[in-house]
């Protein structure tokens, strides 16, 4: 079926179609468009020699380069622990005034801090470590747990009511739907609790009495006699800091449906020094808020 | 070359055939690599089973189509080992029908999530995600939280995963609503049995603070608190290969 009639307008060859006298022209793909097929065709060859390409049986072509990524990362995490491992060790291995005391190095704890802080505690802490709703702010002198850096460092390695064996634990009760306290009991610590701090209050004396006398039989215990807390976890109720809020109605959940807040291990997710580093971080921030 | 081609393409069954030919080096490539994967792929004796409650949540995940902005594939990169841990392993997506590494990043990476945050962040940032993280763009999924939980079909759930090869025995199908229930509510008597048949490290507790039936929302808190967590295996190989 050789068809070898050339159109004398363009030169090209038919393909031998007719229609109604007008004839299908066979022009040929541009040259640029073959040259660009063969060099795709070229590099896949060369790709394949050179980079991990074909399955054979169990194994697969490794290529002369021997490329793999598995391999090129973990050096490359090896080559970064490596650049970060002079200042780093200084980290792990000194004392925490020390650290502090050395300009060079808080820059270092400033710069990695930031970084590790908002990937891992931002979240539920803030961007700024101000906290939110029922998650605390880290840049008040009002700690939990105790705020000095080695206390910080062990609450951030073991958590809070987290699944760790060590872990820090403290609940408040539900006193109201565990029926410990009447309603009218309730409003009236709320009452007494609110005339502890800086907080308006009108209230009758009678309740406030009423109120001293039930927080001395039910509160003390972990709050301390005087409120203030006694330092595992119970809050001084006589600062202005309120973690789920110092107003009459989350005082009333408080105390009717009871707080266990939790906050997860850091152990297996973080290195002891970058638990540390953190630490230093958390501290120094709270010492740029207050100077 | 070019003049082979303009001969073979006007004869209709020779180049059927060729087509067929071509085609085939194609698929052969794809699926070659399949016929030894079980030698390919790592091994993890150690790797659990999605509880029932946590196969719902996974089903609500896909429901709610989160895969479209969160990625489960931890890739083999210096930034993103830092941010969210050891590199993800195939055999850690064995159980996962289908697979949900997804492909895009508008939020994180959720490979390796749970038990970063607490139930009380993931629920208080499911129902408001801006209340926690103010410069968010996620959407709120508060209704999870006021929708009941389907659990009567759970059963039938375990049973197509365990016609793709997930392991799940006729106790656990037959007890699927029960654990699914228990899971959420570790007073209840149904809790012992779900550890019982999914093992001590299942994480049975009340993902929303109260017990009694599950919402929506602590099926698909229970998923995200076991995402990265049903095996050891992708730290304990990356911790060797890097001494």
């Amino acid at each position: 079926m050789a068809v070898e009639e050339r159109d004398p307008h363009s030169g090209y060859l038919t393909t031998g179609h007719e229609w109604n006298g007008i004839k299908e022209l066979n022009t040929p793909v541009p040259r640029p468009v073959y040259l660009f097929l063969a060099l795709t065709a070229l590099f896949a060859v060369v790709y394949w020699v050179l980079m991990p390409a074909w399955p054979v049986g169990r194994t697969y072509t490794k290529g002369l380069l021997g490329m793999d990524q598995r391999t090129s990362v973990t050096s490359e995490l090896k080559q970064a622990a490596l650049e970060r491992s002079a200042w780093m060790k200084r980290i792990e291995t000194e004392a925490l005034p020390a650290i502090q005391a050395d300009a060079g190095l808080m820059q270092r704890v400033r710069e990695t801090g930031r970084t590790l802080f908002a990937d891992n505690c931002a979240a539920c802490h803030g961007r700024e470590a101000r906290g939110g709703p029922g998650f605390p702010d880290l840049t008040t002198s009002s700690w939990l747990w105790g705020g000095d850096p080695e206390t910080i460092a062990e609450t951030i390695r073991v958590g809070v009511n987290s699944a760790h064996k060590d872990s820090r634990v403290s609940q408040m009760p539900a006193f109201g739907r565990d029926k410990m306290l009447e309603p009218r009991q309730i409003e009236d610590v709320i009452t007494y609790v609110r005339s502890l701090s800086s907080q308006p209050r009108s209230a009758p004396a009678a309740q406030v009495e009423s109120g001293r006398d039930l927080f001395a039989a039910n509160c003390a215990a972990c709050h301390g006699d005087d409120a203030k807390g006694i330092g595992a976890g119970a809050p001084n109720l006589t600062d202005s800091f309120w973690l789920y809020g110092g107003d009459v109605e989350s005082l009333r959940r408080t105390l009717t449906q009871g707080r266990q807040g939790h906050m997860p291990t850091w152990e297996a997710r973080l290195t002891e020094a970058e638990r540390k580093l953190l630490a230093l971080y958390i501290v120094d921030l709270r010492r740029k808020e207050q100077p | 070359m070019f003049g082979f081609h303009y001969r073979l393409e006007r004869h209709a069954l020779r180049f059927v055939i060729a087509v067929i030919l071509v085609a085939g080096i194609g698929g052969f490539v794809e699926i070659a690599p399949l016929f030894t994967i079980s030698e390919t792929v790592e091994a993890a004796p150690d790797m659990r089973l999605y509880t029932p409650l946590e196969v719902a949540g996974r089903n609500i995940y896909m429901r709610e189509g989160c895969y479209a902005c969160h990625s489960q594939m931890i890739r083999t990169l210096r930034d993103d080992v830092e941010r969210y841990g050891p590199y993800s392993l195939a055999v850690e997506s064995k159980y996962d029908h289908p697979m949900l590494w997804g492909s895009k990043r508008t939020g994180p990476d959720l490979a390796r999530i749970g038990g970063k945050y607490s139930d009380e962040w993931q629920v208080a940032h499911l129902q408001d995600p801006r209340a926690v993280v103010p410069e968010s763009k996620m959407p709120s999924y508060a209704f999870l939280g006021r929708t009941p939980l389907k659990t009567s079909d759970l059963g039938l759930h375990l049973k197509a995963l365990r016609k793709v090869g997930v392991p799940y025995t006729g106790e656990m199908v037959a007890n699927a609503p029960a654990d699914a229930y228990g899971q959420a509510a570790p007073d209840s008597p149904y809790a012992a049995g779900v550890a019982q048949r999914y093992g001590e490290a299942t994480q049975v507790r009340a993902f929303m603070g109260r017990q009694g039936d599950p919402t929506e929302m602590d099926a698909l808190v229970a998923y995200l608190q076991v995402l990265g967590r049903l095996t050891d295996v992708a730290k304990a190989q990356q911790a060797q290969a890097a001494e």
